[in-house]
Formats: structure tokens, sequence, C-alpha cells
């Protein structure tokens, strides 16, 4: 993946039409298994600037670099055969059948019979469509079964990068996301480079490895999915990104230290049995967090187990070794839907040395929830607060 | 009807046959010269509009004044006549054929050049398969044209069966006006059907043909 030269690079493209400019002035690298999204607004020249890796638009000035070798020594029409290229509308030939659709680039670098069709069998395997499909007309295939052969004919003659233009704009979103995941999954699986344009901010975060923001021609901000999402460059890229998501993002780089309540009812391991209880009646809780005197974390008690073992004197004697903790800089994103769905009414949060410093509450956590959800009104967060009895921990 | 056939008969048959043979080199002249300037015409759109325009004007020249010209620039006899009707064969097929071209759908042809094919490769592998039946049509409307249209070859020397339909007009013979006649319609419709079987042979599939046999059953 490290190889210094990128497999392409954008020298200060521009593309003019008359005096209608549709790239103004583009830098990119594209390195070796790159997975690229140029996203942007219609007509901010997305587009032009994947069109102009394969020669299909001769930029206005500037040089596209494949490898390192400009694109301008390459014959165009041999320039292409080593590049994948799909586009929205599938573009399978309808009097092909599959077979002949998937083998037409290796038709054309005329491979030998057997190979191409040991090749069409094996990438039709790829993506789980049955080889008698082969024998068939685009015409008789669904949309999302067509798209499929539409991508792996863009790998069929091993193309190294593959260019995508909105591929599956078109399709349903259940078929949508299940190519998306396709995709990715090849593109994993095989090392391809890709560069697929798209104005589906969903579709971008969840497949490239760089997001490319394009507005009037130009790159606004090029970032992976996570840099994008924590520091947009601007409020072009936020409204691109939009509110929704950003809040969400905002929940992915949360940490325990940020959410927890910081003096959580504790008492220590020596302790006789009678302060626990008389503890515990005083602020309403049905267990307590135990540790020892540097307050490093040990353990808890639990009610029920108070009335069992009315006999034993000390804390230490019956509390509960065994808890489900997280550290301070644990994401909650990490550890939210585990503390929720197991019903846990608040988790102990420690420092790295096993020191108490807090809790997590579920109130809390469904606080953040629900600003994920409904963008955190206030109306809401009352509410969220009074349903639920986490916090009375303490 | 018997002793029309024994006394002309062996003429019939001859004049069937000039007909048959101007009306095919025509056509034929007129397929070799429209379908490659048709499909070139999409590479030049600008052209386009002018050659196709200039073809048309020809179209509206009436056919005997058209035939007519012919007899100052190249004589009488058959060769203006094949290319008179030649030149009246080129439009319908020079315009199908354009047409049919453009109608491709552009992502097809985009995606056949973004693919590494050559300009002649997407004409011939992708292109004049899809535009087939636009360009037949253009060829079975000229062959209709030229077969009717060549009875007026008689009129400069240029034979077929229209010399039975002008000797009948001047001799005041309907039998021998509609002796020519028939054919001439016969010839019409049999061309038409056979070049749609041709069309049909042509057109290349987009459906596997067992599967639409199955669904027949
Ligand atoms: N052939 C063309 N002639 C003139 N203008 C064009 C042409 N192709 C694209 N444009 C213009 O260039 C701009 C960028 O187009 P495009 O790259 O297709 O945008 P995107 O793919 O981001 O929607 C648009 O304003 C578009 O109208
Ligand atoms: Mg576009």
């Amino acid at each position: 993946m490290e190889k210094t030269t990128p497999m392409v690079e954008f020298k200060d493209i521009a593309k003019i039409y008359h005096n209608n400019t549709a790239v103004e002035k583009v830098n990119l690298k594209v390195n070796h298994g790159d997975f690229v999204c140029l996203i942007g607004t219609s007509g901010s020249g997305k587009t032009t600037t994947m069109r102009m890796i394969n020669r299909m638009l001769e930029p206005t000035s500037g040089e596209v670099f494949l490898n390192g070798k400009n694109i301008k020594e390459f014959d165009p029409v041999k320039l292409r055969r080593k590049i994948g290229y799909v586009i929205q509308n599938i573009g399978l030939i309808p009097h092909m059948t599959i077979y002949e659709n998937i083998t037409l680039v290796p038709k054309l670098l005329k491979w030998p019979e057997e190979k191409k069709r040991e090749q069409a069998k094996k990438l039709i395997r790829l993506v789980e469509l049955p080889t008698d499909f082969l024998d068939r007309y685009p015409g008789e295939l669904s949309g999302g079964q067509q798209q499929r052969i539409g991508v792996i004919r863009a790998l069929a003659a091993e193309q190294d990068i593959i260019l995508m233009d909105e591929p599956f704009g078109a399709l349903d979103p259940i078929t949508r996301e299940s190519l998306q995941d396709l995709v990715k999954d090849l593109q994993e699986k095989l090392g391809k480079t890709v560069v697929f344009v798209t104005h589906d901010m969903d579709e971008a975060l969840k497949l490239a490895t760089k997001v490319v923001v394009m507005d009037h021609g130009n790159i606004i901000q090029q970032a992976s999915p996570t840099e994008l999402l924590n520091h947009p460059a601007n409020d072009f890229v936020k409204k691109l990104i939009g509110e929704e998501r950003l809040i969400q993002a905002r929940a992915d780089i949360t940490t325990a230290q940020q959410i927890m309540l910081k003096d959580p009812v504790s008492i220590t391991l020596g302790q006789p049995l009678k302060s626990a209880v008389s503890l515990m009646r005083k602020r309403r809780v049905d267990t307590l967090l135990v540790t020892d005197d540097d307050g490093y974390l040990k353990g808890y008690l639990d009610l029920a187990d108070l009335n069992k073992y009315n006999r034993v004197t000390s804390v230490s004697d019956i509390m509960i070794t065994r808890l489900f903790k997280i550290y301070t800089d644990t994401l909650i994103r990490n550890s939210a839907e585990r503390i929720l769905k197991q019903g846990l009414r608040y988790v102990p949060v420690i420092d790295h040395q096993g020191k108490l410093c807090g809790i997590v509450t579920r109130s809390s956590l469904v606080d953040m929830v629900y600003d994920i959800i409904w963008g955190g009104s206030e109306a809401e967060k009352d509410e969220s607060a009074d349903s639920t009895q986490g916090g009375e921990v303490q | 009807m018997i002793a029309f056939l024994n006394q002309y008969g062996w003429q019939l048959l001859q004049k069937t046959w000039e007909q048959l043979y101007i009306s095919a080199i025509s056509l034929f002249l007129g397929m070799v010269v429209a379908v490659p300037l048709g499909i070139f015409l999409t590479r030049t759109p600008r052209t386009a509009k002018i050659v196709i325009g200039i073809a048309g004007m020809l179209q509206t020249i009436p056919s005997l004044a058209l035939l007519a010209l012919m007899i100052p620039i190249l004589g009488i006899g058959k060769v203006p006549s094949i290319v008179a009707l030649f030149i009246y064969s080129l439009l319908p097929i020079l315009r199908n054929t354009y047409l049919g071209m453009e109608s491709v759908d552009p992502v097809l042809k985009d995606s056949a050049k973004g693919m590494g094919m050559t300009s002649f490769q997407s004409i011939t592998q992708v292109e004049v398969p899809l535009a087939i039946p636009v360009i037949m049509a253009g060829i079975r409307l000229s062959a209709v044209y030229v077969i009717s249209w060549a009875t007026l070859a008689a009129f400069i020397g240029g034979g077929g069966l229209g010399d039975f339909i002008f000797d009948g007009l001047n001799l005041f013979q309907p039998d021998l006006i509609i002796g020519g006649t028939i054919p001439v319609t016969i010839m019409a419709v049999l061309a038409d059907y056979l070049l749609g079987l041709l069309e049909k042979k042509l057109t290349p599939l987009q459906q596997d043909s067992r599967d639409s046999e199955e669904a027949d059953k």
C-alpha cells in the first residue's frame, strides 16, 4: 500500500467549456488501494474530474499521471482497457449475453477463449450469481443483478483501478446497500483502487478511505471519513454532511470521562455492613460501589445480598468483585450498546490505574441516544431523564 | 388471362427480370452508399444536417423530372435509370441509418468507449446491431419506392415493366397496363417481406430464445 508513486495524480487540472468552468483547479492524489469518493452537489465537477482519468475527457490545462506516467503518453484506447469503468445506467450491452458483456474487455485484449470462460465463471461466483446466468441477456436480469454484472465487468481484465460514476444511484435502498457491501468487499479483498463519484454522503462515508468534497469545480476538503466528520473544513462541508451525522459523529468521539457523574456513592472495604446499609437507605440506592482506602475500585454490594448475609460484619466479606467497568477514555460508542442492552443501570468508570473516577448512568446514555435520533431537543431530554431510574443510583 | 400469357408470357418474364435487376442494382448501390454515409454522419453532426438536407431536396424532385434530367447527362438507357433510382433510394436509407445510429442509448456508446472499444468496434459491435431495425426499415421503404419507380425507367429507355404499361397507355390496351402493374406490386410486396425476414435474422437477440419458447407453452 505504501508505494511512493500514487496510482493517479492530478496536477492543476482544469476543464473549461467555452466560458463554463466545469473544473477550476484540482490537485489530487489517489494512492494504491485507496477508495476515493468524489462528493458534491450536482454540477460540482465530479464526473468531469473522473472522466479525465481514462481520457474520456481531455483537461484544458494541467496533467494527469497514472503510476507516475503522464496519461497523454498512453494510447487512449489502450489506457481505457486498463481502467475499469462503471456508470450509473449500468451500460450492459443489451444484445450481448452476460458472458459476452463480462468478457468484453478481455475479448478486446484477445484473451484465449478458455481464459475468458474461466474468468467469467470466477467473477460471477464472486458476486453470488448462478453461472447459468452467463447465457442470459441483460434484459432478463433485475436492476441489482445487472449492476453486479456491471461491477465485475469492470474487473474482468484485471484492471487495478476502477472508475465508478454514481453506479448505484438508480437502485432501491436495499439493493444499493448490498452492492455497496459487495464493492467494498471486492475492493479490499482484491486490493483494487477505486475512484467513486456519488452525491450520497452515507455512501461516501461508508465506502471511502478518502472523501473528496467538491464544489464549483474545486476541491473543498479531502479527508478520511472520520476526519471529515470531526473536522469539517467549512460550513459548506458541514451542510453537505448534515446536522444529524455531525451529532452522531460527536457521539462517536465522546469518551466516558465526558459524560460521567463525578462523585459516585461508594464505601470502603473495611467498613462495617451496618454503615453500608444506612448509606444505601440514605441515598436510596440498591447497589454500592466498593473501593479500598486509596480509592481503587474493588467490587460492589447488592442490597439483596445484604439481607441474606446479616451475620457477616464487613463489606469485604460479601462484595461482588466481578463487575463491568469502563475506562475514562473508553469511547461511549463502543460500550453504549452493551450497557443499554444488558439493562445495567450504570457502569463504574476507572482510570488506567484502577481508581474509581465516576459512573456513567443509563440515563445519561439515553440522553445521548435521544440526541442522536432527534437532534437533542430539550423537551425530549427532560422526558428521558424522568423515565429512567438510573439517576437514582447515587 | 391464358391468352395474354401465351401472347406476352416470355416478354413479361423478360421485363420483370429487367425491372428486378434495375431495382436491385439501384437499391444495392443506395445501401452501399447511404448506410456507411449515415453512420459516418453520426460522427460529424454539423455535416449531417447539410447532407441530409441535400438528400431531402433531391427527394422532392418529381421522379419524371429527375429521369428527364438524366438524359442530357447520361443519355438514355439502363444506366441513367439506375442512377436516378439510386438517388431516390438514398434518402430513406440515409435518414434511417442516421436516426437509428443516433437512437442508440448514449449510455451504451459511452460505456463501449469507456471500456476501450475503438470507434470502429463500437460501431460494428454495439451501435449497428442496435440500429438494425431502424436501418432495415429505411431499406424496406427504399426497396418499395425503387421497385415502383423503376416502372418509369421505360420513359428513358431503361426497359422493365414500364414498357408494358406505357404501351398499354399508348395503345389503349388495359390488359397490358394490368399485366405490367401486377408483377410490380407483387415484386414490391415480396421484396418487403423478404427484407423483413432478413431484418429478423440480422437483429441480434436480446432475450434467450429458449426462455421465450418456454413462455409460449
Ligand atoms: N460537455 C459539456 N459542455 C458544457 N458544460 C459542461 C459539459 N459537461 C459538463 N458541463 C458542466 O460542467 C459542470 C460540471 O459537470 P459534471 O462534472 O457533470 O458535474 P457533477 O458530475 O459533479 O454533477 C456542470 O456545470 C456542467 O453543466
Ligand atoms: Mg455527475
